[in-house]
């Protein structure tokens, strides 16, 4: 690249800011490192040390490695788009996704044999069952939402990303959130909230990588060349924004001080319980179901070739299903001391958001109206069909559960469990499988995926331990549930409490037996991912023009 | 012009977007959370239920670290089967000074709003130890090092004086003796018992872990498993009064 006269190389207002920001974190942290209560605050105090100063010196050092003017939003006319991150955040989201996965087969096969918890406090069920939720959802998701969520508004909107340091410091940001999250809890570092049990720093911290991550979504949607906003970036838009309501909202904590990993929430009792299940459920319908129907809206048209079934049809169930969702958290709280007009609000809203939740699904699977043939080819497209039909199947069950009559049987029982993992691993890891597997050839200019055998493998495997874990929970969820409440024909309760424990005992070694099968399956897609990445057929140039030839006749 | 382009709006302008969608988001989280904080029959009124000493306190937040929550509820239904293998059904008072609440959402293990006075501190330390050996089918995992652990008597006042600015009453009193009062509770026979008894009434002074040489992670745990549902006295609780 030429040098002119006129562009004089100089540090940009975000590279000095932040440079300095970041030299200010590790000096900081060096200090409540010293002077932190526990060893265990001390070693996390030393992380932010180690993380700021090497951000700090990255920026520098890229500064002096970079010419004079910084990436052009345009090549020859085309968008210029920045991959890097995307490309980060989709491999993050094949190791966390291996990894999650295989913790959750450790912790089912401690239900099934109490020997596994290695009388060890950071192995024990308590501490690795936050880190086997927080893996799945916010480390495998989250990454695979940042990545595709990045990617795709590039593409729909034909713009580079906002900024150059800022998307890096998004996915970099956040994988650093999850690696503080993690070791938090193994160390014993939690807020006791199920799926907000990260402290009070860690908040803060994902905090700012959260609004930095609206800001170039955002700013990149402002950029557009397109006059209309696609559909799936109203769902990521949705997604980011309720996402930080609700996280600011669930975390409200004073902490004890700040040399303490401790804090308190602001919320007490009652009022706690109802903010957490507002924020519990709409983790699920926003991070799991709003950012996930964003990546079918992308993934699905574009991998079938279709336009969307209907416009009409995304523009209704978008609303409805923002609208209704936020209302159905009280049931999870169904006959407990919440009020009653709570929980009932909570049930007559979980049942309407059925239809919206259906709305989705039609419009995914309608989408494949006249390709229906390419399932019988197209194993990536079939894995992102199954999870649409996993998507309409748990939406009906959800609402069945959230009748109080059946909840009284289902609730505090691994029907519930099963119930989420019919959502978790049908619906979310099948579409974000099929993503990657999208992905990867696309972001490495592959012609294809390295083998399509293996992603029909990976499907059936998977498809198999799913489901043996969701129907061995269904019966191990209902047995439960009759069990607490048989009577004999005397009037007395018919089981102990420990009667039905070991009667739960086939069941959880079926359950892991399904986990196992879901391991192998996610570990022959890494081993794809990697063969496309370093093996898989480059795109060859005169198809690439071709292609282009095509598209504009 | 009709419905379907009016839409329009939303799609050609990303602040407007931005805007729907935050109206459209806060309506439900409004009217389910506002009124619970100035409904009074949120929280039933009832005699009994006092702030954690500072050893259950320190108990409570060592009940959280290991993640108990996960199997344990602490949030027994009005439902006939829960209310006879249990004791009284929850009430929200129970919890007003639960910071977390520990409702839970799974039953692996029973519940334990009201296993206070259920068994005797033998029982929980062999239990925390090893759970097979008092109850042979049990899957919890082992808790050996809780009695090992000395407990860090050194910051709970700062834990109280957090939650007293969040609106928890603790006196001054209380939080100037809260290191003495964790030694007093955790032994047997303290001559200042009877002093702590009167900031908390009700609380049972002993020592629950087991060693008197040392206070231990065990002591509290135990202490405020121990607690655990017993402050109300339920043969005086009213239930018409606080019909909602």
């Amino acid at each position: 690249m030429a040098l002119t006269a006129t562009t004089s190389k100089g540090m940009t207002f975000g590279e000095a800011g932040s440079a300095l920001a970041f030299a200010a974190l590790s000096f900081l942290s060096i200090i409540i490192a010293a002077k932190a209560y526990t060893p265990e605050y001390a070693f996390h105090a030393y992380l932010f040390a180690a993380a700021a100063g090497a951000a700090a010196f990255k920026i520098i050092d890229c500064y002096y490695d970079r010419p004079a003017e910084l990436p052009p939003l345009t090549i020859n006319g085309k968008p210029n788009y920045n991959m890097g991150p995307v490309k980060f955040g989709t491999l993050a989201s094949v190791f966390w996704g291996v990894a999650g996965f295989a913790i959750g087969l450790l912790i089912a096969l401690q239900l099934a044999f109490p020997a596994l918890n290695f009388d060890t406090s950071w192995l024990s069920f308590g501490r690795m069952r936050p880190l086997h939720t927080s893996a799945v959802i916010f480390a495998f998701g989250g990454n695979i939402l940042i990545a595709s969520s990045f990617y795709v508004v590039q593409r729909t909107c034909r713009a580079r990303l906002v900024g150059d340091i800022a998307p890096w410091f998004v996915v970099l940001g956040y994988n650093f959130f999850i690696v503080i999250a993690g070791t938090g809890y193994l160390l014993g570092i939690t807020q006791g909230k199920e799926y907000a049990e990260p402290e009070w720093y860690a908040d803060l911290w994902l905090t700012v990588v959260w609004v930095t991550y609206f800001l170039v979504f955002l700013g990149t949607i402002m950029r557009r060349k397109e006059p209309h906003i696609y559909v799936a970036n109203w769902f990521y838009l949705a997604f980011i924004l309720t996402i930080a309501v609700l996280h600011l909202g669930n975390n409200a904590t004073i902490p004890v001080s700040l040399f303490s990993p401790k804090s308190y929430i602001v919320w007490s009792g009652v009022q706690d319980a109802m903010v957490q299940w507002w924020y519990g459920h709409n983790a699920v319908g926003f991070f799991l179901t709003a950012g996930f129907l964003a990546i079918m809206y992308y993934f699905i048209p574009k991998r079938a070739e279709r336009p969307v079934y209907s416009y009409r049809l995304s523009i209704i169930h978008f609303w409805a299903l923002i609208f209704l969702y936020i209302w159905a958290g009280p049931h999870h709280l169904h006959y407990t001391a919440l009020p009653d007009w709570a929980q009932t609000l909570g049930m007559v809203f979980s049942i309407m958001l059925w239809m919206p939740s259906w709305g989705g699904m039609i419009n995914g699977l309608m989408t494949l109206s006249g390709a229906w043939d390419k399932l019988r080819t197209d194993p990536v497209l079939r894995l992102m069909v199954v999870s649409v039909a996993f998507y309409g199947m748990s939406t009906f069950e959800g609402p069945m559960m959230s009748v109080k009559e059946v909840n009284s049987l289902s609730h505090y029982t691994d029907w519930t469990i099963g119930h989420v993992h019919s959502g978790a691993l049908g619906w979310v890891a099948y579409v974000s499988f099929g993503a990657i597997y999208c992905l990867v050839p696309w972001l490495w200019n592959k012609e294809r995926l390295y083998s399509m055998k293996a992603v029909s493998w990976h499907f059936w495997i998977s498809t198999l331990g799913i489901v043996l874990y969701i129907s061995s929970m269904w019966v191990a969820g209902i047995l439960q549930g009759l069990m607490w409440r048989a009577y004999t024909s005397l009037g007395f309760l018919e089981y102990s409490f420990i009667e039905v424990v070991e009667a739960m005992q086939p069941f959880y070694v079926i359950r892991a037996l399904g986990g196992a099968l879901f391991v192998a399956g996610s570990l022959i897609m890494a081993w794809n991912v990697w063969k496309t990445i370093t093996a898989g057929e480059e795109v060859a140039e005169a198809n690439a023009t071709q292609s282009i030839l095509i598209a504009a006749e | 012009m009709s419905v379907w382009a009016r839409h329009k709006i939303f799609e050609t302008n990303s602040i407007i977007l931005v805007i729907g969608v935050l109206i459209v988001i806060a309506i439900g989280g409004l009217v389910e959370i506002v009124p619970l904080f100035y409904l009074k029959s949120t929280i039933e009124k009832v005699e009994g239920v006092r702030p954690y000493t500072p050893l259950e306190l320190a108990g409570r937040n060592i009940y959280v670290r290991e993640g108990c929550y996960n199997c344990h509820s602490q949030m027994i239904r009005p439902l006939r089967d829960e209310v006879e293998r249990y004791g009284h059904y929850s009430l929200a008072a129970e919890s007003m000074y639960d910071r977390p609440f520990q409702w839970g959402s799974k039953r692996t293990g029973p519940d334990l709003a009201r296993v206070g006075n259920k068994y005797s501190d033998e029982w929980h330390r062999d239990h925390l130890i090893n759970p097979r050996a008092v109850v042979p089918g049990s899957i919890m995992p082992s808790y050996p090092w809780l009695a090992q652990n000395d407990l860090d008597a050194d910051h709970v006042a700062e834990d109280m004086k957090v939650q007293a600015a969040l609106g928890v009453p603790y006196t001054p009193e209380m939080i100037a003796k809260a290191g003495n009062d964790i030694r007093t509770q955790a032994t047997t026979d303290a001559p200042s018992g009877d002093d702590l008894v009167k900031r908390y009434p009700g609380a049972q002074v002993r020592n629950f872990g087991g060693n008197p040489q040392k206070i231990t992670e065990a002591d509290a745990l135990i202490a405020y498993l121990q607690m655990l549902g017993t402050q109300v006295d339920f043969k005086l609780y009213d239930n018409k009064a606080n019909v909602r």
